[in-house]
């Protein structure tokens, strides 16, 4: 450890370590100095200069955020000098500012208005003509007003820096300055939308929020990301019973402020006009509308007539519903209608890693992992595309960290600007091009290695035994689709593994074999499209429960709306085995939750007689899960709980694993329902396309 | 502007070759000590050419007038990165037009200034960054370059002393702001002009993130004689502390406006009144901006002060570039002032708060004040607006615009006033009468 740096602000003692900004050193000792351009984990720019303070034997004002602290140092924040210049730097900002606070959508939340409220002056003296720009349209998600802009470069550097993305520049000079998509007039990137929230006034704004509401008049619900296997927190606002946006200002999630364009802007798909509002069943070879209560029974009556007949049922789970309804569902499956065909569409061979892994406490690496290790290797997977947090953290990592990064890929990625090394391989043989990559992983400290569905089966245990290999710590990220891939293998739905991987004496048919097999009573697909495109499957009775008509529901017989996890509370484990409370944030008419299905079937076949809660399973996975010793009171507060690999686990032998490959704009069928993805230009993109 | 015979009162040094025949050529280089003083420097070690030029009391041309020498000391040269040259030939302040006739007349001296500092710091690639509207002597100084190569000056194993050093051209695209030195390295590396963090400062983290010399084209020029002839003598020159000799562009109300070469420290009423010939038509000295026009201007009776460094900033002004703008009895300060903050409203690079919003407020209202269209409280906000400018503006482009503007309404506040109560302006009067 570097020797401490003792200096004073506003006669307070404060010690920190070397290289820490005066900024930063202020803010320890509850002394706030205002800002716009300064922003942690970015670049420095010193363009506001609002943070000016005075220091002793300098004679002009030092910019706080630009200077580092030095021993012996003489600080004041609270001289007249810098309440003068600060009063100076807010007038200059006003000058050319429009005003337009009552019909700006940042009017509440703006940093701008903030700092005029705390420090500028209650008359301006500017009486000029302001220099007006018409607002540009970039993209259908960012829009961009220059007469708001204070041009803090944020969003500039945000978008190279955090993102690596670097769509944006500024064209122009002096009072002309501009904010430019650096491809002229409209954005290529990611439509993050990272921009848009990191902007402290209202230059930027977004197509889905824009003139909306006031963020006043939202309630603002901390939820889970209902899209891809990363587990960003998003706190959705919502208005009306309607989600209007989503954020993360408080950096409250272990996605700290980063979120993608799903988590941002794609949470309307609840309110979609296709939602699906009543149960359907089919009539004279049509679905047709029907009640709660006529939908059950049919399906009660299909089941009751399998169980007496002994003839097989068949269930498919989702990647979607929470820890508890999927854990409920196997119970339902196994215990009550005693079939052991049980599955879900796997994305990712999680039972090969936890079998490989088994009994090791710290063989799992955590999202944080990915920002804290010394080295990072990325193999057959397009983390931007696909796992854009799992991108970010890598890439900041590198940034504030200088961690080395190793690339093996059968195309270039986006990790390859940065990595120590990158590797191409034919697709297939990214096993090979890691085992070639010894030498250098050998020298590093520790390891993290995140891979894609290319390593899946034998090729795991193979992985995971050249990690032991090498001599030093090496955690491992198994990636996996979508918002609970994680715990939905990990909740047992398998065909020959039950809760925690542990091994089952009968296995079941896979989710390939269920699809082809005439002898099934019943399918029952929970949350899951199988047959996007395909035929129907020739059980004889096909119960669907989904949010949407999908093709899999157009061929039911009976169709069973679902809430979403927008809609419910519970929790879910995302792709490092993180497990996060959601929370529901509006109500959809009609539909009912996963969980709240399965006990009114199961109490109409009498295999449930109490109530069922959520908290309830919570604790029964909490006790009987292998792995899954979480705290409950841990989570209602918002901390994720990482669960552990089962002490003793079985790879599965049955069914397949396949990556729906999605992009940044694509997720499965839910994104098709999401607007604001199938509005944006497909992102140059860069490898493992769907 | 050149006159065709040089003025008594000056000392021609740099400015020695200009009036001969073809003298841009290397061969009229060569035959006039060109490249002796390189040949010098490369039987010295690197150590004993900074100290040469420590000792000449040489400070930059450019503006800020740091020592060259020590700037040269700071470029760590066991670095193990490559080291660069760079000449701001960027000449952009209005006023100041000095670089380009050295550039003009006598480019060799800048490849050889270059070359001494390469030697001395072990760089091996050197870029001359000149503003885009000199394109004609970017014409001029690529065939110096051609002569120098052909003539084994520049390449590789440079008369055999196996040192390899050689120079490239590169045009700005009219950017004030990129004469700043860091907006310029910026620019050299094919980004936005805008200035960059200091610390660290070029010499150590400069073009393309590696130690580089940066310096005036003049100050290169001048290292030439320093090597041949010793600093002390060309230290002696001038004044204490201010060594040698300097090229300063008087322009204005003038009868012999031009580019003169005179020693540090010389007079400044003898300047305008024997070697620029006096003021214009027997009119009566008003004032004089004495470094380019960033410098505070300073009143008729202030005008008796050395041209140095020290002695201008005395007088509470600054030697700047050299560039000495005269202005007579006739001569609106409003008009004048308003004609200055619009130049650095036009050419602040917007990057900063108050450099982007104050020029631009202080261009308005002067320009409003010129108009006769002034509000009561203009002239207040005009000073108020400079005050809270300057020493807060990221780099001094800031200051270089506020300095002016406060100068102004404060030494001609009478002249301000009028054009506020709407009587004729006092400058106007002069002019009928005169």
């Amino acid at each position: 450890m570097p020797e401490p740096i003792r200096l004073t602000i506003d006669g307070r003692s404060v010690e920190v370590e070397p290289g820490t900004l005066v900024i930063e050193a202020a803010r320890r000792v509850g002394i706030k100095i205002p800002s716009f351009c300064y922003y942690e984990g970015l670049s420095l720019a010193g363009a506001c200069r609002m943070c000016l303070v005075e220091v002793e034997k300098m004679p002009k004002l030092q910019t706080a955020c630009t200077l580092a602290a030095a021993p012996g140092m003489v600080v004041r924040t609270d001289t007249p000098q810098v309440a003068e210049a600060r009063r100076a730097m807010v007038e200059f900002l006003l000058t050319n500012h429009p005003l337009d606070c009552p019909v700006c959508d940042k009017g509440g939340e703006c940093e701008l208005q903030d700092m005029a409220f705390r420090y500028g002056a209650a008359e301006s003296r500017y009486r000029e003509a302001k220099h007006h720009v018409p607002e540009q349209q970039w993209s259908p998600v960012v829009y961009y007003d220059r007469p708001r802009c204070i041009l803090c470069y944020r969003c500039v550097r945000v978008c190279d820096e955090g993102m690596g993305v670097g769509a944006l520049g500024v064209v122009n000079r002096g009072g002309r300055s501009e904010i430019a998509p650096n491809r002229g007039d409209h954005l290529e990137c990611d439509e993050c939308g990272a921009c848009i929230d990191i902007c402290p006034v209202g230059a930027l704004t977004s197509g889905m929020y824009r003139y909306h509401t006031r963020p006043w008049e939202m309630a603002h619900i901390g939820t889970i990301c209902a899209f891809c296997a990363d587990g960003c927190k998003t706190t959705l606002g919502v208005y009306h019973n309607r989600i209007i946006r989503g954020n993360n200002r408080d950096r409250s999630g272990l996605n700290g402020e980063f979120l993608c364009i799903k988590g941002r802007y794609a949470a309307d798909f609840p309110h979609h006009a296709e939602r699906l509002s009543s149960p359907l069943v089919r009539r004279d070879g049509r679905l047709v509308r029907a009640t709660w209560a006529e939908a059950l029974a049919l399906v009660e009556s299909r089941f009751r007539e399998a169980l007496a007949s002994g003839a097989p049922i068949g269930i498919i789970g989702s990647n979607h519903t929470t820890n508890e309804e999927n854990y409920y569902l196997q119970k339902l499956a196994r215990q009550g209608l005693r079939t052991p065909h049980l599955d879900h569409p796997r994305t990712g061979d999680l039972p090969a890693l936890m079998a490989a892994v088994a009994g090791r406490e710290a063989a799992l690496a955590r999202i944080e992992d990915l920002y804290a290790a010394r080295a990072v290797l990325v193999a057959g997977a397009d983390l931007a595309q696909q796992h854009p947090l799992l991108s970010w953290q890598i890439r900041a990592n590198w940034r504030h960290h200088q961690a080395r990064v190793y690339v093996v890929s059968c195309g270039p990625v986006r990790e390859d600007r940065y990595a120590a090394r990158s590797v191409r391989v034919a697709a297939g043989r990214e096993l090979e091009g890691i085992l070639g990559l010894e030498e250098s992983l050998r020298t590093e400290p520790e390891l993290v290695v995140v891979f894609g569905e290319a390593i899946q089966g034998e090729q795991v245990a193979r992985l995971v035994a050249f990690g032991d290999s090498l001599g030093i710590p090496v955690k491992y990220v198994c990636l996996v689709d979508y918002a609970n891939s994680r715990g939905a293998a990990d909740m047992g739905l398998l065909p020959d593994l039950g809760p925690g991987y542990q091994p089952l004496e009968r296995s079941g048919m896979a989710l390939d074999e269920m699809l082809e097999c005439a002898d099934l009573a019943v399918l029952w697909i929970v949350g899951a499209n199988p047959l996007a495109g395909g035929v129907r499957p020739p059980a004889r009775f096909l119960v669907v429960q989904d949010l949407f008509l999908t093709d899999t529901a157009r061929r039911a017989d009976v169709v069973l709306p679902a809430a979403s996890a927008y809609e419910k509370e519970g929790t879910v484990t995302n792709v490092c085995g993180e497990v996060q409370r959601l929370r529901g944030a509006v109500s959809v008419a009609g539909a009912k939750t996963d969980l709240e299905i399965f006990t009114l079937l199961a109490r109409r076949l009498g295999l449930e007689t109490g109530p069922v809660t959520w908290e309830k399973l919570l604790d029964e996975i909490s006790s009987s899960v292998p792995g899954y010793q979480v705290s409950a009171a841990a989570l209602r507060a918002g901390v994720p709980q990482q669960v552990r690999p089962p002490r003793q686990a079985s790879p599965s032998r049955r069914g397949k694993v396949r990556s729906a490959r999605d992009t940044l704009f694509t997720s499965g069928t839910l994104g098709r329902y999401a607007a604001i993805l199938s509005a944006v230009r497909e992102a140059p993109g860069e490898l493992y396309r769907g | 502007m050149l006159h065709p015979e040089p003025h008594p009162a000056e000392v021609v040094l740099l400015t020695r070759r200009f009036r001969l025949r073809d003298s841009a050529s290397i061969d009229t280089y060569l035959a006039t000590e060109g490249y002796q003083a390189f040949r010098k420097a490369l039987a010295m070690t690197p150590e004993e050419i900074i100290e040469e030029v420590k000792k000449s009391n040489l400070r930059g041309r450019g503006g800020a007038g740091f020592p060259t020498g020590l700037k040269w000391s700071f470029v760590p040269r066991n670095s193990p990165k490559p080291k660069y040259i760079v000449a701001n030939a960027d000449e952009g302040e209005p006023g100041t037009c000095k670089d380009r006739l050295l550039m003009q007349y006598d480019p060799h001296s800048l490849l050889e200034g270059m070359l001494i500092a390469a030697r001395a710091v072990g760089a091996r690639a050197g870029y001359i960054y000149i503003r885009g509207e000199y394109r004609y002597l970017i014409e001029i100084l690529d065939r110096a370059i051609e002569e120098a190569r052909r003539r084994g000056f520049l390449g590789r194993n440079i008369l055999g002393s196996g040192m390899d050093f050689d120079v490239y051209t590169h045009s700005g695209a009219g950017s004030y702001e990129c004469g700043e030195e860091t907006a310029l390295l910026e620019s050299l590396e094919g980004k936005r002009g805008v200035p960059r963090l200091r610390p660290p400062f070029p010499a150590t983290s400069g073009a393309f993130g590696c130690p580089t010399v940066l310096n005036n084209v003049e100050t290169f020029c001048a290292v030439p004689p320093i090597i041949l002839k010793g600093g002390l003598a060309f230290a002696e020159l001038g004044t204490p502390k201010n060594g040698g000799t300097r090229l300063f562009a008087i322009s204005g109300h003038v009868n012999r406006p031009g580019v003169y070469e005179l020693p540090m420290g010389f007079n400044l009423l003898r300047m305008i009144h024997e070697v620029a010939g006096g003021v214009r038509g027997g009119r009566k000295l008003k004032a004089v901006i004495p470094g380019g026009s960033s410098c505070p201007v300073l009143r008729a009776e202030e005008c008796d002060v050395a041209m140095d460094f020290d002695s201008l900033a005395r007088a509470g002004s600054m030697l700047g570039s050299g560039g000495v703008i005269v202005m007579d009895e006739t001569t609106c300060m409003v008009k004048a002032a308003a004609r200055i903050l619009r130049f650095y409203a036009h050419e602040s690079c917007g990057f900063c708060t108050p450099c982007r919003e104050g020029t631009r407020w202080l261009a308005t209202v002067l320009t409003r004040l010129e108009r006769g269209e002034g509000q009561p409280g203009d002239i207040e906000v005009v000073r108020n607006v400079a005050r809270n400018m300057l020493g807060r503006t990221f780099c001094p482009l800031g200051d270089a615009a506020a300095m002016p503007a406060s100068s102004f309404v404060e030494k001609f506040r009478e002249e301000f006033e009028a054009h506020l109560e709407g009587k004729p302006c006092p400058a106007e009067e002069v002019a009928i009468h005169a």
